[in-house]
């Protein structure tokens, strides 16, 4: 007969645990940098479950209050759970209707808190997370890692885009970089990343915050090439596989 | 007349003389029951009898906890009878008798209704938390003003005798806030206590400062906890919340009603009608004013609220908060070197200063004497209250 006394309890059972262990549908990258205007952000639409790239229409970055975007990659569960209490943030804030909203450099340490805090309790909400915004002309583009690690930066990338995306930005970045010139950037760190992330899907979404305010563009694809003779008639011996 | 009652001992009627401020405070039962012990074992005394009126009350004072209990009852069975006229007041003692004859405001606790501060007057009005505004009256002086990009706080420090010092009236809540108290001191640190936990809470997950305007709505929503709750009682002090944001400088009062508004330029505190009324007059330069003249008007303004006194740094602090400057108060000597300068200029014009022309040694003893004398003479309310002077 077994005691219920020597039964253990949620947090020493692994098995019956209600904390996060590990993430199951995730997303890749996120790209962002500071240009003349405002944050550029970058992020596929990929859910991968392990290493099935499952869902295609995720969106990962969205507008939080007047003056933020965020984006995130890692798990896709915590990352609606983040949007619902940053929702409830922006909602109080705006019951107090005094004039004052909260900008990205608050919504940026309320979410590093936040991050800390579900760390402590080994219980971490597997993200990370990038926030940019523009605020009385300040711009703002910060990172927060799902153990609450965060930093302010010109540019900054999530995942892979820290080991792929982000030497190129250190390269060619420079202060008051123009739409285009911005757009060219992120799009060709995205490229490198569609060809040697596996997690990466080849549509993607860019979005822009500005004083004026947020704009998440359509989906897209970026033009690849696969033209390498090495790479000629590759479904020869498999006909139906791409 | 009331008889002089040869029986009764000195500290019983030093108790009494501290009862008659009960009406200011709730009617708490326990208090009550202590005081009562007190008299049972020092006086003879009789028990208390609930409802029951005796046509002479007797010495003693369970006279006032008979009374405060019987009215009680005496609400629901009896509304025309108003167990706190005039005349049974008058038989507690001479010594109650003699302060209260004094006290003006006296017309004002004629109330069954003021005991509870959840006791609605017919009127429609809660006495419990007037009497607390009440409160606020009898601290010194404390004034505000903003200009646009400044705030300036000054406040007159009485201190009991020469040997004290005087009492902090100015706290510093954040680097962008600062508040200036009237009333019961102790009220006001704890609320500034309050309101520097919240500033820094805040800080602490935002990394951005409170906005003067949240925390003064927050400050209200206290006090208004302490008007809707039987165990509790009102804050006694007023607060003059002066801070920095996006939206630039903002001075806002704090009433222990539980109300705010925001002004230009405010006064609260003793004689503070004086320095209104300087106010008044000089407040539609305020929004421009450069930070100095923002000074000098709240020195002057302060002046005029010691009425005759000459004004010394000793008796009065100065804060200031404004873009690039956190808050801080000035030391003495600047505040010194600031009343000398507009001191000179201020001799030749028609404005009230008496102590002008006289030597700065006699005038100092000469302004403390008559200032002092004025206090007693001035405050209806006894000095045994304790609150700050």
């Amino acid at each position: 007969m077994e005691s219920t006394q020597s039964k253990p309890g949620p947090l020493c059972n692994p098995e019956g645990s209600q904390r996060t262990l590990y993430p199951y549908v995730t997303g890749t990258s996120v790209v962002a940098l500071k240009y003349k205007d405002g944050i550029l952000m970058a992020a596929d639409m990929g859910g991968s479950y392990g290493s099935t790239l499952r869902y295609k229409s995720v969106e990962r970055m969205k507008p939080i209050g007047k003056h933020s975007l965020l984006g995130a990659s890692g798990e896709i569960s915590d990352f609606q759970e983040l949007l619902r209490y940053l929702d409830e943030l922006v909602l109080y804030d705006n019951m107090w209707d005094d004039g004052n909203s909260l900008g990205p450099k608050e919504v940026h340490n309320y979410l590093t808190r936040v991050m800390y805090n579900r760390r402590n309790k080994f219980n971490p909400l597997w993200n990370s997370l990038v926030l940019g915004g523009v605020k009385n002309g300040q711009k703002y583009l910060g990172m927060v890692s799902m153990i609450g690690v965060n930093f302010e930066d010109n540019h900054v990338a999530t995942g892979f885009g820290n080991h792929l995306a982000r030497p190129i930005l250190r390269d060619e970045w420079h202060e008051n970089l123009t739409f285009e010139e911005a757009v060219k950037l992120l799009e060709k760190c995205m490229r490198v990343l569609l060809y040697r992330d596996r997690s990466a899907v080849n549509k993607l979404q860019i979005a822009k915050i500005t004083e004026e305010g947020v704009t998440i563009s359509q989906p897209y694809s970026l033009k690849t090439f696969w033209g390498f003779s090495a790479f000629e008639n590759p479904t020869l011996g498999a006909e139906g596989s791409w | 007349m009331t008889p002089i009652s040869p029986h009764k001992p000195a500290h019983l009627c030093l108790l009494q003389s501290s009862l008659s401020y009960s009406h200011l405070a709730p009617s708490n039962p326990f208090l009550i029951l202590a005081y009562d012990k007190i008299a049972v074992a020092s006086h003879r005394l009789e028990p208390m009898r609930k409802g029951k009126r005796k046509k002479k009350p007797s010495p003693g004072s369970s006279q006032r906890e008979r009374e405060s209990q019987s009215h009680l009852l005496e609400q629901k069975e009896n509304p025309n009878k108003n167990p706190h006229s005039f005349t049974e007041r008058e038989r507690h003692c001479d010594f109650c008798l003699e302060r209260e004859t004094k006290n003006d405001a006296v017309k004002m606790f004629r109330n069954q209704y003021d005991t509870d501060v959840t006791t609605w007057s017919p009127a429609g009005r809660l006495f419990q938390v007037e009497y607390a505004m009440e409160a606020v009256k009898q601290g010194s002086a404390a004034i505000g003003l903003r200009s646009k990009t400044h705030v300036v706080l000054a406040c007159v420090n009485k201190a009991n005798s020469e040997l004290s010092s005087h009492q902090k009236k100015i706290f510093k809540v954040d680097d962008h806030i600062g508040v200036a108290i009237a009333g019961l001191t102790a009220d006001g640190r704890v609320l500034s206590r309050y309101m520097r936990s919240e500033a820094i809470n805040y800080n602490y997950t935002y990394e951005s400062p409170l906005p003067v305007g949240r925390l003064v709505v927050q400050l209200a929503d206290k006090a208004q906890v302490c008007t809707q709750r039987s165990w509790k009682r009102p804050y006694g002090v007023g607060l003059l919340v002066g801070g920095l944001d996006e939206s630039g400088a903002h001075l806002y009062y704090n009433c222990p009603s539980g109300n705010y508004f925001e002004y230009q330029a405010f006064a609260i505190g003793s004689r503070s009608q004086a320095a209104k009324t300087y106010l008044e007059r000089r407040f539609e330069n305020f929004t421009g004013s450069t930070r100095e003249d923002l000074i000098k008007d709240a020195l002057i303004a302060t002046r005029e609220t010691l009425q005759g006194e000459k004004l010394r740094s000793s008796i009065c602090t100065i804060a200031v908060v404004g873009v690039g400057e956190p808050f801080h108060i000035l030391d003495q000597d600047t505040v010194q070197k600031l009343i000398d300068a507009f001191e000179i200029v201020q001799d030749e014009a028609p404005a009230a200063e008496p102590d002008a022309g006289a030597e700065p040694a006699a005038a100092a003893e000469e302004g403390e004497g008559s200032g002092a004398g004025a206090d007693q003479a001035a405050v209806p309310e006894p000095d045994v209250a304790p609150m700050d002077i």
